[in-house]
């Protein structure tokens, strides 16, 4: 821990005594790295950690730019209030594309940004009052307590303080509530709906930040160069920004500077180096990043950073510390069922998958809902949990009706659940990923998050993620990466993180499925004494052995009606379910 | 605006529409099949076109060089696919075919090149020349990635693209070209006067989209091709490689651009990078399909060339900004249309 911190002091160490030292085109060439850096930081949130991407960046720099250009020179407005005049324009337009396409599924976006950026460039390039092609000079330099910052040396500890603190606060992001969420955007979308995050919603946030982040490294360019023109604006740039997240390795806040250090230094020897070897002039250097690009993608997805990452020590994982416990959610007094299920029908098309179904189940029962296959158990799951809509009737979970409701807002109402397909974040620990189960519990948003506000809060929820490992018997695992355990441990991890979301009701699909006899005992032994604390469960399952020695109730179904309902001791007895299981062979 | 007017604007609309639509079903093809989106598309139109204006000053290209260099790439990762699966009795075929037919075409054009034949076989030859690079960049940029997500691959489309304009600058030079018409006659319907020209392009792009529908409603080949875009897996287990199906649509991907640019050669003067905003147009349509329809892309396609005649005409300078800008209202529709967000991608 200390080591890395030593790295990253000597980083900032070397980051502060550049300009006393070095030339002047070393200054600048800095300057463009921090500034780039700053518009590839959003690049990496939004491509490398949520899976989804943009080519459109390069116009948020212009908008940052162009606002402020525009309003300092034709109507003398302060620097700091066209700051926030852009980043409110930013703001408007990135929460506009973002809602029209991120809904969708993910190329939708990356199309489109590359439309805004192309109309984005040609609106720069043929508007009168922004000067046309020729762009706007005689931007007034930025004034820092009295300072006019006209030198270069000057200007280059802002870029890099203000690049540093997007960095920092990035950081501090994705070690968050949301952050986690965000992390799990890729790959686990179903599971984090399952625990109340708002998906949608949260890649629009992404982007946003994205684009906030682009929109102010474009005002800081403004000041710098002091003229503004829309050739850095256009769709090559905005390209060249995300070859510098890919480049680096979009999976880390420092691929960014990395990813913008090499393609700065890169184009500006090989902008030398390709004409004089070619005998020709031309952006020739763009065969050589897109050469690059295939290739980094096909042999090194994860980008330099990595390798650079290899050399550096390992960060040792943040203890938990002990924290006041969080609020338990708020828990009327039983008056009926829990959960009731009335005359429920899902068709596919001619296809009648769950047909005029109905049960309950009433508090600090546990309930199992088994049948051959095919019979509807999985579509009966999906319609409780919300991951299908209903054809017809009704769903109540204490009372209040929650059928055809997206999972998120089931989540909301006391809903917490296991995947018969285990849905865990293999790259992250399993503390954190049991965290994204107590999501619902926190309140911390994006912006306490990077500022570091929400540390109290972040304490309390880790002490409760840890507390729901211990519960199951993972302790020893609590550092551990998901991916690395095995498939029994894997669900056990996942009802970890159901119980982190303190669920009135506790939805389990095929919790048994591939365990080992022991881990099943085990796994018995801990539903017991769920149920011994109040915890009412609704299982699928497979496994007869299982449900049999465990469950207070059995509800049976095949061919998507209800076959018998009752004690696991009169569903043995049913002639009716030995028939549909034995085929009436007995 | 009087009628005249407006109907020239129409048969220039309807013209470039074509050739947008022509370019739109390549991009459903290859998306559908591939899951790739193909943003080189108009490199493979501009370099149709530069290499016919080549032909046509009795040059062959740097486009010969490309092929041949390809070629040897893709024969080398052949070679080590062959040696590491230790199937090396498959490695004449897989010679032959990824080495040896792109390199009898690029022989094919560096030879006639200087021989000035006539247009319908300059054609020919520039058809074949941006064919042979289709297969050749499925095999070796996108095929090791295959299995990687629509955004990675889109990343790598991109970056291709970005190296393709490079390569065109260098093997076109900076000046722009035109091709001959394949015929400069017209004729009048009352007021209006009608270009052979135009007619041509409408009556090949409706005759290629006809034999599009023919070929996938019709023939084994084409269904294999319908069946790796919906199941690959499935497909693989049906016999039908998803290689094969990747470089075969790649091949008619090239082949379908690389024939708008010969359309579109006449009209309007191409430069090295005129490609990128060509293809851009199509893709408006093929979005307006939702990537995944092809009348509604063609339909699409005709919508956005109507457009962007008449906005040139009353706007000439946001003639883009209007184009594109005509993505948005069609994806608030196609956003408001979602009701659960889609099958999510690992």
């Amino acid at each position: 821990m200390m080591r890395r911190h030593g790295a990253v002091v000597g980083m900032v160490v070397l980051l502060a005594v550049l300009p006393l030292f070095a030339p002047a085109f070393w200054v600048t060439l800095a300057n463009y790295i921090g500034l780039y850096s700053m518009t590839a930081l959003g690049l990496v949130l939004l491509t490398g950690v949520a899976g989804q991407t943009s080519f459109g960046q390069a116009a948020f720099v212009g908008i940052g730019a162009y606002v402020t250009a525009y309003l300092t020179t034709r109507h003398a407005l302060s620097p700091w209030l066209t700051l926030a005049i852009g980043l409110a324009c930013t703001g408007v337009v990135a929460l506009f594309l973002g809602f029209i396409t991120l809904r969708m599924r993910g190329h939708y976006l990356p199309l489109a940004t590359i439309a805004w950026g192309i109309s984005l460039y040609y609106v720069f390039g043929n508007l009168e009052a922004l000067g046309g092609h020729t762009g706007l000079s005689g931007i007034a330099p930025l004034t820092l307590a009295g300072v006019a910052l006209k030198d270069e040396r000057r200007y280059y500890y802002l870029i890099w303080f203000v690049t540093l603190a997007a960095l920092w606060a990035t950081h501090n992001l994705l070690d968050s509530r949301s952050g986690r969420a965000v992390r799990a955007l890729k790959g686990g979308l179903d599971m984090i709906e399952a625990f109340g995050v708002d998906a949608a919603r949260l890649k629009i946030v992404v982007f946003v930040y994205a684009a906030l982040l682009a929109c102010v490294s474009g005002w800081l360019y403004a000041h710098l160069q002091r003229f503004v023109n829309p050739t850095p604006f256009g769709i090559n740039q905005g390209i060249e920004y995300l070859f510098m997240a890919v480049v680096g390795g979009a999976g880390s806040v420092w691929g960014a500077v990395v990813g913008a250090s090499l393609i700065t230094l890169l184009k500006e020897w090989l902008q030398d180096l390709l004409p004089a070897l070619l005998g020709r002039q031309g952006n020739f250097e763009l065969v050589v990043f897109g050469i690059l690009m295939v290739l980094i993608l096909q042999f090194a997805r994860d980008g330099v950073w990595q390798w650079i990452a290899r050399v550096l020590p390992h960060p040792a994982p943040h203890p938990v510390v002990a924290a006041p416990p969080l609020a338990p959610r708020a828990r009327t007094a039983p008056a009926g069922p829990l959960l009731e299920v009335q005359q429920v029908t899902k068709r596919f098309g001619g296809l009648v998958a769950v047909d005029d179904l109905s049960f309950v189940v009433t508090p600090g029962e546990i309930v199992g809902l088994i049948g051959p296959n095919g019979a509807g158990k999985s579509t009966t799951f999906a319609l409780i949990s919300g991951a299908l809509p209903l054809t017809a009737g009704r769903v109540l979970l204490g009372g209040e009706s929650i059928g055809s409701k997206p999972p998120h807002e089931i989540a909301r109402r006391g809903l917490g659940r296991t995947f018969q397909h285990v849905k865990l974040i293999g790259t992250m620990s399993v503390l954190d990923n049991v965290a994204i189960g107590a999501y619902l519990r926190g309140r911390s948003g994006v912006v306490r998050a990077a500022l570091k506000l929400d540390r109290a809060e972040e304490a309390q929820v880790r002490a409760e993620a840890a507390r729901a490992v211990a519960r199951v018997g993972l302790s020893a695992q609590l550092h551990t990466a998901a991916g690395s355990l095995a498939l029994g441990q894997q669900r056990i991890v996942e009802i970890a993180r159901a119980l982190a979301s303190d669920p009135t009701l506790l939805l389990l699909d095929e919790p048994a499925a591939g365990l080992r006899f022991l881990e099943k005992q085990a796994l018995a032994t801990l539903l017991r004494s769920l149920k011994a604390e109040g915890m009412t469960i609704l299982l699928v399952e497979h496994d007869m052995d299982f449900v049999m020695g465990l469950t207070d109730r059995l509800v049976v179904m095949d061919f998507g009606l209800k076959l018998a309902e009752g004690s696991p001791v009169e569903i043995q007895r049913n002639a009716a379910v030995r028939e549909a299981y034995l085929g009436g062979v007995a | 605006m009087d009628l005249t007017i407006a109907a020239l604007l129409t048969q220039d609309g309807i013209t470039n529409g074509a050739i947008y639509a022509l370019l739109a079903l390549a991009l459903v093809l290859v998306f559908t099949v591939t899951r790739v989106i193909l943003v080189p598309s108009g490199e493979f139109v501009s370099w149709g076109t530069l290499t016919l204006a080549g032909l046509q000053l009795g040059k062959a290209s740097g486009i010969v060089g490309l092929v041949v260099g390809m070629a040897v790439l893709a024969a080398v990762m052949e070679t080590w696919r062959c040696i590491r699966a230790r199937e090396l009795v498959r490695l004449p075929r897989a010679l032959a075919l990824w080495c040896g037919v792109p390199l009898a075409v690029a022989t094919l054009l560096a030879f006639a090149a200087p021989m000035r034949l006539p247009l319908p076989f300059q054609v020919l030859l520039t058809l074949a020349a941006v064919t042979a690079l289709g297969p050749l960049l499925y095999r070796v940029a996108y095929q090791p990635l295959a299995e990687a997500s629509v955004l990675v691959l889109l990343i790598v489309s991109v970056a291709l693209h970005f190296a393709m304009v490079g390569l065109g600058l260098w093997f076109f030079g900076a000046e722009g070209s035109r091709t001959p018409a394949f015929s400069a006659a017209s004729f009048r319907v009352g007021s209006v006067t009608v270009s052979v020209q135009s007619l041509l392009v409408v009556g090949t792009s409706v005759a290629l989209i006809g034999a599009l529908a023919l070929f996938f409603g019709r023939t084994l080949h084409g269904k294999a091709l319908r069946a790796t875009a919906v199941n690959r897996a499935g497909a693989r287990l049906c016999g039908i490689s998803p290689e094969f199906a990747g470089a075969l649509t790649f091949a008619l991907a090239a082949l379908l651009c690389a024939f708008c640019g010969v359309l579109i050669g006449p009209i309007t003067t191409v430069y090295y990078d005129s490609g990128f905003l060509i293809s851009l147009k199509g893709f408006v349509g093929a979005i307006i399909g939702g990537l995944t329809s092809y009348p509604i892309a063609a339909a699409g396609s005709l919508l956005v060339g109507l457009i962007e005649s008449f906005s040139s005409f009353w706007a000439s300078a946001f003639k883009e900004v209007i184009v594109f800008t005509l993505i948005i209202p069609v994806l608030l529709w196609r956003s408001l249309r979602t009701q659960h967000h889609e099958e999510e991608e690992e």
